[in-house]
């Protein structure tokens, strides 16, 4: 492994390692304030691996949530992850070995930087995957492990912390909102979410909106279609 | 009791997002056709899903009493505004973060 190839890897996660070491901080932070320390950072970070649900664990796990519910939530929260595996299926083909760990390590983040065409010339694909892959996995270890030690060391007030996971969100939900034209996706998803939050309350609409958005895609299908060709 | 509940949590947590992040590789292999409406549901999921967990967490927000959700939808403001303006996620996240927590802590 030599100096080139560790900078270009570090280049193209440098993105990455800023967005994951803060979140990790976020992460470490809340997990803290709600009773649970280093340990159960890292080990979050390590095996769970996936932001997003990491924040909703929180939620979870502090209201003592059945285990039914968290396999259930992290079924619909995660459910997206079966996509970027659909279409990472032929660029991961011949990676041997090391494509268990690639799979393992597929995260939003680091789909978004190998799922493209824009490789570096001359470079071993399988090595440069599982380098980019293993790089930002350390990043989000080392972001909530930090984040459980400042939020232990500095003891503030940390009422509102959690809204970092709804900025989170909104911030994402802005960024697709902008890199698209079809919005009615999105809106499907904003008025599902309410309907069945209204009828169902808060402990039970997560299943119910999944199905409700999984039809209304199907049903407006077309709608959605024309927009993407206009 | 704690403990072993936190085990039996992350352990259901990890094994089911490993579980979605392998399914497709075990179904549909590099040469066989992925049906067209699991590509669909694929590309737009996303979009909706988002829209979904911003939902889910404001979903306790009470808006028929006081402060009546108004702290909430001032740091949902900011953090749209300074994202149109810098498309900076972290800058985004802090200051809406930030902001949130001297509302709640200070003046709500």
């Amino acid at each position: 492994m030599n100096k080139q190839f560790l900078k270009t890897v570090f280049l193209k996660t440098l993105p990455v390692m800023t967005g994951y070491i803060a979140l990790g901080i976020g992460f470490g932070i809340l997990f803290n304030s709600h009773g649970y320390g280093l340990l159960w950072s890292v080990l979050m970070a390590a095996l769970v691996y996936a932001g997003s649900m990491q924040y909703v664990a929180i939620n979870l796990i502090s209201g003592g949530a059945s285990l039914i519910t968290i396999a259930l939530t992290t079924l619909l929260v995660n459910a997206r992850h079966l996509f970027y595996g659909i279409s990472m299926i032929g660029k991961y083909k011949n990676a041997g070995k090391k494509k268990p760990y690639l799979i393992f390590a597929l995260t939003d983040e680091t789909y978004s930087l190998l799922c493209g065409d824009d490789y570096p010339e001359d470079i071993d694909k399988g090595k440069y995957q599982f380098a980019v892959s293993l790089a930002n996995h350390l990043y989000w270890i080392t972001g909530c492990a930090l984040g459980s030690v400042i939020g232990s060391a500095i003891p503030f007030n940390t009422a509102g912390i959690d809204f970092c996971m709804t900025a989170l969100f909104v911030t994402i939900f802005v960024e697709q909102w902008l890199s698209t034209k079809r919005h009615l996706p999105a809106i499907i998803g904003l008025v599902s979410a309410v309907i069945c939050l209204l009828i169902f309350g808060v402990d039970a609409f997560l299943i119910p909106t999944m199905i409700l958005i999984s039809a209304s895609l199907i049903i407006f299908k077309r709608f959605i279609k024309e927009a993407d060709n206009g | 009791m704690d403990n072993l509940y936190l085990i039996l949590s992350i352990s259901v947590i990890a094994v089911i997002t490993a579980a979605l992040r392998f399914i497709p590789f075990a179904v549909f292999s590099a040469n066989r056709k992925t049906p067209n409406i699991i590509l669909y549901l694929g590309k737009y999921l996303p979009y909706s899903i988002m829209a979904m967990l911003v939902v889910y967490c404001l979903k306790s927000v009470n808006l028929l009493a006081s402060p009546f959700g108004i702290p909430e939808l001032i740091g949902v403001i900011i953090v749209v505004v300074l994202h149109l303006f810098k498309r900076n996620t972290l800058i985004s996240i802090a200051g809406g973060t930030i902001c949130y927590m001297v509302l709640v802590q200070l003046i709500f």
